[in-house]
């Protein structure tokens, strides 16, 4: 067997594409191929369709299918958070029944964790969750849950033991979002978009196996979607391909494509803005001329030294991990730098659009992006875990710091709560 | 040719800093930094003949038909970073970093650089004439006939140095002059508010000097570009000290009946310390890769480097001396040290304002809309 470098990675994934990618394949059928012959998540292990890469040669493989245009598997929404978990907490049944679907993009998923009284203290779920024969009859209300209104299973956290210390009394399960005990309404979000939706379920059911890992030991499994959840946020990019444009063929399957990305991908349009969209700040500022004001200039190269320090940083945590050294402090800053940028990113968008920052829709800058961005960016520091819950994570767990006194000890039936 | 930058030091890289950790903690703690402190040269000649003899520092980036050590401008880096984390007072900033970078892109086969790698002579470079102006148009002083006359401002080490390096004017332009002299030169100390970090004003009346190349503009931007990113490294290692230091102190200080430590306004400061500390050290390092990996756009990384990193320190410094309360503004405590070096290197070689606007320079230059500025 060839040693695994860049190099035979590039010419491996080459041949192949080109013994087999057909763009007037349908969706589901090209993505078939890549689970099978290991390309559609490399960095999954082998047992499970992938090739257990680094993300190295994970980049390798990305770069090698956009460079003629080869789809690739699905990747959007929560959908890898769920092969994630399920990854390491579910059972091979599990993995049998939604890992491929997850790849193919048959299937998408939704994370029921927040609640109308449990947000950053997730682990104060009052969901309920109750086994009456081979079910799990689960009774309670999510929130903020984002695209709970197309997805096909959700990742729920729910509790089943009232009287155990809160985080010893939940449990981790995959609810079928297609049933009548689940009713999903859309919540209109701050910048006009609703990817978030409430989710009210009433006697809703799970079979028993759909149960992950173990009862009651639900907040264990949660941490797992929720670290990856983090660690995506380190806002590393992939990298410029080189697109070669005579190698692109187009077919029918861009079209199939197309058509996924409009439903799936709708309620993600912004989040590229929410980000703070650093990739517009210098073109927009030398389009407009406003290059030359000396504040503008003093806080765009702020905002690209903390964005390029950003990506720097969250590379020097890769490469401490290959080279197999423990991981310094750079691993879990990611989250919360990425608020920071956002934040600068709209200062600098609104000090470049002057008073054209007042408009939206096609009568403000770039056919309403901007105003997009300015809108969409508190919700950074917000999803996926407050800035607040972040610096506690990295000051109890990176720096080591005491732990907060705890009220919230004894009998989860006891515990204060909304 | 431009190479790869390496997000991670290797293993003889890694194990050079800990033998110069090890080795500063031992022979210049603070005890000894403050000694120095009331001294006049304000550095220990013996310490700097250990690091010459048992570490090899003074040749380090000097090329070894030099008779250096041959190493990349990463490890010199490294060196500086450790000398910042120690705060070590030594002729190594001015004789190792400043005047090699110099002679490294100005005259790489001057024979000065063979007597600075073996530690035969120390060398200090006027450059500055005024408060600001890291540009070669400012130059008055002048070198006609081979002697020089003119004030230098700020040089660093000027006082003590054996050999120094100027720049000054000339019939061709601007070119690099070597006094090795004490006649018609005055060297003036100057009272500063960081002692580890000595400063002169020189006055040239007529003293003999020696040609050692001309200067190009943009050999004079990759001078500024290598010591900003040497400084910036310099200051990653302070920054750490005061970082290290400071939050041993908030496991250790008890206040309402437990350490304040546990105080979540000191728990998040400290987070957002840490953030910032961490986004400095990648600027610093990925800067000190790019002159070794060749990049083609240093002189926007240095800037990059150098802006966020002496952000990074003062911010450090100031919520360290917070943090300890009023320990922290005491004479006695060693905070206030690497305070005065973060506002002593807040300038040097440019502020923060000044090299963020020369990133933007940078970027418009190289842009093709660059044209179209209104
Ligand atoms: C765009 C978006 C998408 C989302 N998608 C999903 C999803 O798909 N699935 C899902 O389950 N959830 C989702 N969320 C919910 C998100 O995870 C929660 O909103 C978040 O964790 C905060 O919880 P909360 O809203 O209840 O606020 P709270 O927890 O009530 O927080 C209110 C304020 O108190 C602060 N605070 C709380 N606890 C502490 C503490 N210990 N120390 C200091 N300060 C504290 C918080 O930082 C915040 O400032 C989404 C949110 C947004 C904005």
């Amino acid at each position: 067997m060839s040693e695994l470098t860049a190099e035979n990675v590039r010419q491996e994934v080459r041949a192949w594409l080109k013994a087999n990618w057909d763009p007037n394949l349908s969706l589901v059928a090209w993505r078939n191929k890549l689970v099978d012959a290991g390309w559609g998540q490399p960095e999954w292990p082998t047992e499970w369709y992938g090739r257990g890469f680094s993300a190295e040669l994970v980049r390798v493989i990305e770069q090698e299918f956009a460079r003629i245009g080869a789809v690739s598997g699905a990747k959007s929404g929560i959908r890898l958070l769920a092969a994630a978990t399920l990854l390491e907490h579910g059972t091979d049944d599990h993995k049998r029944k939604y890992l491929r679907r997850i790849i193919t993009g048959e299937d998408t998923w939704c994370q029921l964790f927040s609640e109308p009284g449990s947000g950053s203290d997730l682990a104060g779920s009052t969901t309920r969750a109750d086994l009456q024969g081979d079910n799990w009859i689960i009774n309670g209300q999510k929130v903020w849950t984002t695209s709970a209104h197309h997805a096909d299973w959700g990742l729920l956290l729910a509790r089943t033991d009232w009287d155990a210390p809160k985080h010893k009394g939940l449990t981790f399960f995959v609810i079928d979002m297609h049933q009548p005990g689940v009713v999903v309404q859309p919540l209109k979000q701050m910048n006009g978009h609703a990817s978030f939706n409430q989710v009210f379920m009433t006697d809703a059911v799970v079979a028993r196996e759909n149960l992950v890992s173990k009862i009651g030991n639900g907040w264990a499994v949660a941490m797992t979607t929720l670290a990856h959840e983090r660690r995506r946020a380190d806002g590393l990019r992939s990298g410029a391909a080189d697109v070669d444009r005579q190698a692109i063929v187009r077919g029918s399957i861009h079209e199939e494509e197309a058509r996924e990305n409009a439903t799936v991908m709708a309620p993600y349009t912004w989040y590229p803005q929410r980000a703070g969209r650093v990739d517009l700040a210098l073109p927009q500022a030398l389009a407009t001329g406003r290059v030359g004001d000396p504040v503008v200039r003093q806080e765009l190269a702020k905002l690209l030294s903390l964005a390029s320090a950003a990506e720097w940083t969250a590379r020097r945590a890769r490469a401490t991990q290959q080279a197999g050294k423990a991981q310094g402090p750079e691993g879990s800053l990611g989250k919360l730098v990425a608020s920071h940028v956002a934040r600068q990113a709209q200062k600098v968008h609104t000090l470049i659009a002057d008073m054209n920052s007042m408009l939206s829709g096609s009568d403000g800058p770039e056919n309403g992006i901007i105003a997009e961005i300015l809108v969409s960016v508190p919700a950074v520091s917000i999803a996926g875990g407050t800035d607040e819950i972040q610096r506690n994570i990295i000051a109890e767990r990176v720096l080591d710091m005491p732990k907060e006194p705890r009220f919230d000890e004894g009998p989860f039936r006891d515990i204060p709560r909304n | 040719m431009s190479g790869a930058i390496n997000f991670a030091h290797t293993e003889e890289q890694s194990l050079f800093r800990d033998s110069l950790r090890k080795f500063l903690h031992a022979a210049s703690p603070t005890s000894r930094v403050r000694q120095m402190q009331t001294t006049e040269s304000g550095f220990d000649p013996q310490l700097w003949a250990r690091m010459n003899q048992e570490l090899a520092l003074p040749g380090i980036a000097i090329a070894e038909s030099q008779g250096g050590s041959g190493f990349g401008w990463v490890e010199l880096c490294i060196a500086a970073e450790e000398t910042g984390y120690a705060l070590t007072p030594s002729p190594f900033f001015a004789s190792s970093v400043m005047a090699v970078a110099v002679l490294n892109t100005i005259a790489p086969n001057d024979p000065l650089l063979a007597r600075l790698a073996c530690g035969e002579v120390r060398a200090a470079t006027a450059l500055l004439e005024g408060p600001a102006g890291w540009q070669t148009e400012c130059f008055t002083c002048r070198v006609n006939q081979h002697r020089a006359v003119g004030v230098k401002q700020f040089v660093i080490d000027g006082a003590t140095a054996d050999v120094l390096l100027v720049f000054a004017a000339d019939a061709e332009g601007i070119g690099l002059y070597v006094l090795e002299e004490a006649t018609a030169v005055e060297r003036q100390p100057l009272t500063v508010i960081d002692p580890t970090r000595r400063l002169a004003r020189v006055t040239f009346t007529g003293a003999p000097v020696r040609i050692a190349g001309t200067v190009s503009p943009a050999q004079f931007e990759r001078i500024i570009d290598l010591c900003s990113i040497a400084l910036a490294n310099e200051m990653v290692g302070g920054i750490s000290r005061l970082f290290d230091d400071t939050l041993a102190f908030t496991r250790l200080r008890v206040q309402f009946g437990r350490t304040i430590a546990s105080f979540q306004a000191i728990k998040h400061r400290m987070a957002e310390l840490l953030l910032q500390v961490e986004l400095a050290r990648s600027a610093a390092y990925y800067a000190a890769q790019a002159v070794d990996a060749g990049a083609a756009n240093l002189s926007y990384v240095a800037s990059l480097a150098k802006s966020t990193v002496s952000d990074a320190y003062i911010f450090t410094a100031q919520e360290a001396i917070q943090l300890h309360g009023g320990i922290g503004f005491t004479w006695d405590h060693d905070t206030q040290l690497w305070f005065k070096r973060a506002k002593s290197s807040e300038v040097l070689f440019g502020t923060s304002a000044w090299h963020r606007d020369r990133m933007i320079r940078h970027l418009e230059e190289n842009s093709v809309a660059g044209g179209k500025r209104a």
